[in-house]
């Protein structure tokens, strides 16, 4: 059975079981966190942000942002701004009405217009706030100990042009131009309190986020994110993704963002022969199944050994990765592949635009990719150019909240 | 600023009551100063701004200007957001100049000697009491701003057409490092009015064209920049003092061209933004003075003609949208105090001793301060 079979039968099999959910979390006073409508609008309110276990977009423009104003009105002025903008954009619009073409020719347009005519695509707007946003506006007393950078891994190039910020905003949309409109819009209107720092744009989601998607392939051509937490999961959400009570009030029901930025070194990969890709990777290109079974969903059993050892070897990327190896910790990954030209040496500057979400960074996402660093055989392959780490607030109640308000009150 | 095509009805209107107005001012009675029928004077050197009152009812005020000091200085008078109500260019070591100044509305003003010609100057407030008589109605008021730009336009022109015959002088002298001195300080009063002396499209490539730009056949590399290259790369070059001619004698067209070029707040507007444009597209890269690394002083000089600018439409701006104009102060001083950090003596740090990080911060200040400067248009037409 092809992969597309397996997922278009899951599809309709869970289609069920999503609108029970879907019932379930209206009572719990959210949405299927972001199910689409029929109309490709996601909702921007809700309990948790959108953009998070909304069924992965195809399309992401991710930008992280310095603050060059220490003015706390100033920067929660700017939020309410652009949580009015963001609203309006999810919704398929312009940022303000008539923003495109204005009344006044002689008046530079509100909106840049490059969306006009176009679908709201399933624009998702997530922002986050990164370590620095506290120490530039004073409330150091509010940032939570999990919102420390992360520590240098083994073999990381980091490059800071590429790395940090103060503040972050997630586009993902089904269409390029729909995400890059967006960013392009908020961050004009940053100007004189917000500068950019860095950002990304991604193609081709790299993990699904619903039981309803097909898993997709990264560029080494390997399914990525079989195993990945699910919309359709909200206990374990709860466990491994949702602040809780841990956290300060103004994170809870929020989550924490790791952003890494992974040059893959496809020209080398793709000289290596396929059962030393499969061995790097631990299961096979074809299906996406684990070494030790047949069907891509089949469980891995990291135990089975053959005549020269695991079946699934050591040094194997989903061994290393698992949750087993990393007591118990799991993740939301919302990656996206990128190419971004060439390198200037001849090669493609391509690879994979990690996003995760997940509870506590420090206890999560470190000790993997600690372990992963050290002895993962596919780090012969990558090189990590790009690190940051966000705290993103929970959702927004109805009427006029708005980004950063609990934060910043 | 590109020549306007599609200019509204309303528009034409007012640029046919600005050049009356401006008609007006060279025709206006014989100036008084404060009280006692004499000039205020103003003692200038190097490190003070002493001037005799410090207070004057409304109505046309005379400024006498001394320059006691070393260096050549400007004097200026601004109303609130650095408005230029009136000022006086490339006052000489020993020389004595007028500023004959309307100053209709009483409240408080500033005045600021600028010794070495740069940065914010000596400041001091100066308070204007009671008030003359004034038209209040929104077209007056732009007619009043596109005719105080206009004075703008003529006093740094007038600065201009000497300052390049100094620069060239030198040039045909062979006298490279006086030349190379006074080249940033001659571009400094072209780079503050740019847009207008870009509207004639003829000119423009001839004073400020670039070696690799795209020209028509027959036509040579001439202007500033071409001396620049002479200057700091190849050596003074046979026809380097022919080049010099040229650029005096395109600059003097300019000059007379200027004084009937008729502008409307739109190009008032739109000029202060492209200026900004000009830095962020031309200095911030270090592309425009690629032989002399210069670039800040240009930049300086682009953000002062944008200020003007913006400044002349300050009383409409404040009528139409009260936020902006706090707004755009706050963004300008924001970028000068970040220029002020890259002052060296009179002058500023070459393009080549700036860092990544600078460059970088930079960018982020004009930026900021482009967004506030694009609404100018929007506002003052709304």
């Amino acid at each position: 059975m092809s992969p597309w079979h397996l997922s278009r039968r899951r599809l309709f099999g869970l289609a069920g079981a999503g609108a029970a959910l879907a019932g379930a979390g209206a009572a719990a006073g959210y949405g299927l966190s972001g199910a689409p409508a029929a109309d490709g609008v996601v909702a921007f309110r809700g309990e948790h942000q959108a953009g998070i276990v909304t069924p992965a977009q195809d399309r992401l423009h991710f930008v992280a942002l310095d603050l060059t104003s220490t003015d706390r009105a100033a920067v929660a002025d700017l939020l309410r701004r652009w949580t009015a903008a963001a609203e309006r954009m999810t919704t398929g619009r312009e940022t303000a009405e008539g923003g495109a073409i204005p009344a006044n020719r002689y008046a530079a347009p509100a909106d840049t217009g490059e969306a006009l005519g176009l679908p709201a695509a399933s624009l998702t707007l997530t922002f986050g706030v990164g370590p620095g946003f506290f120490d530039k506006l004073g409330i150091v007393d509010r940032r939570p100990p999990q919102l420390a950078g992360l520590p240098r891994f083994q073999g990381d190039r980091l490059d800071p042009a590429r790395s940090g910020g103060d503040l972050c905003i997630q586009a993902c949309a089904d269409d390029p131009q729909v995400a890059v409109h967006a960013v392009r819009n908020l961050v004009r209107d940053g100007f004189g309190v917000t500068e950019v720092r860095w950002s990304q744009l991604g193609f081709g989601r790299t993990s699904s986020t619903s039981t309803g998607q097909a898993t997709p392939r990264n560029l080494f051509g390997f399914k990525d994110g079989t195993n990945n937490l699910k919309a359709e999961e909200p206990d374990l959400l709860a466990q491994h993704v949702w602040v809780g009570d841990e956290g300060p009030d103004w994170l809870r029901g929020g989550s924490y963002l790791v952003a890494r930025r992974i040059r893959m070194h496809i020209e080398t990969w793709d000289r290596s022969g396929l059962d030393e890709q499969e061995q790097i990777i631990g299961r096979d290109k074809g299906e996406g199944a684990p070494l030790t079974g047949t069907a891509e969903f089949d469980l891995a059993d990291l135990t089975a050994t053959g005549p020269s050892g695991p079946v699934i070897p050591d040094d194997s990327h989903i061994r290393l990765a698992s949750a087993e190896a990393n007591g118990g910790a799991r993740m939301l990954r919302r990656g996206y592949n990128f190419v971004d030209g060439t390198d200037g040496r001849g090669h493609l500057d391509a690879g994979l635009f990690f996003v995760a979400f997940v509870r506590d960074p420090l206890t999560q996402y470190v000790p993997m990719q600690r372990r992963l660093a050290r002895s993962d055989g596919l780090s012969e392959y990558l090189e990590h150019n790009g690190s940051a780490v966000f705290a993103v607030p929970p959702g927004l109640a109805e009427s006029d909240d708005h980004w950063g308000r609990t934060l910043l009150a | 600023m590109s020549p306007v095509t599609r200019t509204a009805a309303g528009l034409a209107s007012l640029t046919v009551a600005a050049a009356l107005l401006a008609g007006c001012t060279s025709t206006a009675p014989t100036a008084q100063g404060a009280g006692d029928g004499g000039p205020i004077t103003v003692n200038a050197t190097d490190t003070a701004c002493e001037i005799s009152t410090a207070q004057a009812p409304a109505g046309t005020l005379t400024f006498r200007i001394t320059n006691a000091g070393s260096k050549v200085t400007e004097f200026y008078l601004y109303a609130t957001g650095d408005r230029i109500m009136g000022e006086v260019e490339n006052i000489g070591p020993g020389l004595s100049r007028d500023l004959i100044v309307e100053v209709p509305d009483g409240g408080t003003y500033t005045t600021a000697c600028k010794p070495g010609m740069s940065g914010d100057g000596i400041r001091a407030p100066f308070s204007v009491t009671g008030s003359a008589q004034r038209a209040t109605d929104a077209n007056a008021q732009l007619a009043a701003a596109t005719a105080g730009y206009k004075r703008y336009v003529d006093s740094q022109v007038g600065a201009l057409v000497p300052k390049t015959q100094e620069f060239a002088d030198a040039v045909k002298a062979g006298e490279v490092e006086k030349a190379k001195a006074l080249f940033p300080v001659a571009r400094t009063y072209w780079e503050r009015i740019e847009p207008v002396a870009e509207s004639f499209g003829d000119i423009d490539p001839r004073i400020d064209g670039r070696e690799d730009d795209e020209r028509d056949p027959g036509v040579g590399f001439t202007g500033y920049h071409r001396l620049e290259k002479d200057l700091w790369v190849t050596g003074l070059q046979p026809d380097s003092a022919a080049i010099a001619d040229r650029l005096t004698a395109d600059i003097t067209d300019l000059a007379t061209r200027t004084r009937t070029v008729e502008l409307t707040p739109v190009q008032l507007a739109n000029g202060a933004k492209e200026l900004l444009d000009e830095v962020a597209t031309g200095k911030i890269t270090g592309e425009e003075d690629r032989y002399s690394h210069t670039d800040l002083w240009d930049f300086a000089a682009n953000v002062e003609g944008s200020r003007a600018a913006v400044a002349a439409l300050r009383p409409t701006i404040d009528a139409n949208d009260p936020a902006l104009g706090p707004v755009l102060d706050q963004r300008f001083e924001a970028v000068e105090t970040l220029l002020q950090g890259y002052r060296v003596g009179d002058g500023y740090r070459l393009y080549t001793q700036l860092t990544p990080e600078d460059t970088r911060a930079m960018t982020a200040a004009v930026d900021a301060l482009s967004e506030p400067v694009s609404k100018v248009a929007g506002t003052v037409t709304a």
